[in-house]
């Protein structure tokens, strides 16, 4: 293992530290705690939205704090999500009495850990509502499985949920704009490389140099399939036939696209994906409103991508235009 | 015989050194099925219980329970705090102000842990995960007359064992559908050694 790190324990606070350093003026972490929040929060008469998950997905999600956006993070351990009483501090670090909405990721630890917390915070008179995010087509969904598992279309929840909640939205209305963006958002991801978790000292899987592993998620976890390493034009149509299958498309829709590097992708190959991918959805008859490329959902220093399109409405758009500071979020 | 609170501290004490010893293995595991933090996780979480609950005065049996829920669940993260967190805290609950815990009452305690377990991660027995070592445990125990050091440990062994042919149906490996089969699932060792760890106390105690 090579990293610039001191001790693969004290990962998650080193990263914190440096954090609050290169944005004093935005950002502050509650004392003893993982808990990231925005300065100002919470903010009068508005919706608190809270998100967060294991550390190793940077910018995501403390890059996703300010003005329409997010209003707290909670980083977890090392691809860990984080426990009950952390994001009970968040959740409480935020509510301005209008209620606070949490935005999870569907893995097992992520929802049960935030539940938990909602339950630590009704309990305690703090109005909280929540959506799980499951956008990965790569895995089955069904009543029997744990289902899809929540990757890069996050940030869009995060973004139009934020902007509802800065533009006055109540709880249940920002509960709704952000289940609406749930059923409209699809992503797949690969990767080239696998990526090595500090305190875990080695890869996670291997890969030989031909390979490539298909479907994969955002833990540096295996994948759904292993393939002979293709060229970037096959790679594009792979993924983005899986999310074209899987969710209704019609000539004319409007959709966002963001293509996702998972950490150490260069720019250069992630644009490459990006101009077959414009291809495949021009030939569809689909209208491309605004296409995100770079690093929005990461996975340490993971070579991949992943494909991700967001079925837009007017409301839908307009919040997604909306002005956010939040550092990390531009297209 | 009864658990006193000198032999849950052992308990623990026990448990964290296979941990600590396995730690390496457990991530290994789940590297294999899962994201690879649960020796990790279950190492950093079990040294903080040992830490609280060693040398500390405890009154109560459930009292020292809880305190080994709390730390679980605030230390853990990931799936496998709440779950050993729910049923340190269930298993606390249902022995509640008692000094010692006899078998009946523990196993009592142990089914309530494995419905909490069942309730938070929505699972059942047979979906590869660390239920599909506590609830054969249960079962097993609720026929004993006695705490029994033996029939913990083989238990315990057969059922860790046993994950290793099922398909994983929740949690992280259940992406992996097919692929999961022939891995040990790394919850159902460490409850093994959480499970073998109480049937060497009790040995200590025999």
């Amino acid at each position: 293992m090579k990293k610039i790190i001191n001790n693969p324990e004290e990962v998650v606070q080193d990263m914190l530290k440096g954090l609050i350093a290169a944005h004093p003026n935005s950002l502050k972490q509650i004392p003893n705690t993982t808990v990231i929040v925005r300065k100002g929060a919470p903010v009068p008469n508005k919706v608190g939205i809270v998100s967060g998950g294991g550390s190793g997905h940077e910018p995501a999600h403390a890059g996703y704090l300010g003005e329409g956006m997010l209003d707290a993070a909670v980083c977890g351990e090392m691809f860990t999500s984080p426990t009950p009483d952390q994001v009970f501090e968040a959740i409480k670090a935020v509510d301005s009495g209008s209620g606070v909405f949490l935005v999870i990721k569907n893995y097992t630890g992520d929802v049960m850990n935030f539940e938990m917390a909602a339950e630590l915070a009704e309990a305690e008179g703090i109005s909280v509502e929540k959506v799980v995010v499951n956008d990965d087509v790569a895995v089955e969904d069904s009543s029997f499985t744990t289902g899809r598992r929540g990757i890069a279309g996050t940030v869009f929840v995060h973004k139009i949920a934020g902007a509802k909640a800065a533009a006055g939205g109540s709880l249940q209305e920002v509960k709704d704009v952000a289940e609406k963006v749930v059923a409209n958002v699809r992503s797949m991801g690969m990767a080239l490389t696998p990526c090595t978790v500090p305190a875990a000292g080695k890869p996670s899987f291997t890969l030989d140099e031909d390979e490539m592993e298909i479907g994969i998620g955002i833990h540096g976890e295996p994948g759904i399939e292993r393939k002979k390493l293709t060229s970037a034009d096959e790679v594009a149509e792979e993924l983005t036939q899986k999310v074209l299958d899987d969710i209704k498309f019609n000539s004319g829709d409007e959709v966002a696209v963001m293509i996702n590097g998972m950490g150490s992708t260069p720019e250069m190959e992630l644009y490459i994906l990006n101009g077959k991918v414009q291809e495949i959805l021009h030939e569809r008859g689909l209208t491309i409103h605004k296409t995100f490329v770079g690093e929005y959902m990461t996975s340490l220093e993971m070579a991949g991508c992943s494909v991700t399109l967001l079925k837009l409405d007017k409301e839908t758009k307009q919040l997604l235009d909306s002005d956010s500071n939040a550092p990390a979020f531009h297209s | 015989m009864e658990l006193q609170v000198e032999q849950i501290v052992t308990w623990m004490e026990k448990t964290n050194e296979k941990i600590q010893d396995n730690k390496e293995y457990l991530t290994s595991l789940d590297q294999a099925i899962g994201d690879g933090d649960h020796g990790i996780n279950m190492a950093r979480g079990f040294k903080e219980v040992v830490q609280k609950v060693s040398g500390s005065d405890y009154e109560s049996a459930s009292d020292i329970l809880k305190d080994v829920a709390m730390t679980l669940m605030g230390k853990v993260g990931g799936a496998a705090g709440p779950l050993y967190g729910t049923a340190f805290l269930k298993l606390s609950a249902s022995v509640k102000g008692k000094k010692s815990i006899d078998c009946g009452s523990f196993v009592t305690g142990l089914e309530e842990a494995l419905a909490g377990m069942k309730q938070r991660g929505k699972s059942e027995q047979g979906e590869k995960t660390l239920i599909d070592t506590w609830a054969p445990v249960t079962e097993e125990m609720k026929k004993a007359e006695d705490f029994d050091a033996s029939l913990l440990f083989e238990t315990a062994k057969t059922a860790m064992e046993k994950t290793k042919d099922i398909k994983a149906t929740k949690g992280r490996a259940a992406y992996l559908g097919e692929r999961s089969i022939g891995h040990l699932d790394p919850g159902s060792v460490s409850s093994y050694y959480l499970f073998t760890s109480l049937a060497e106390t009790i040995r200590g105690g025999e």
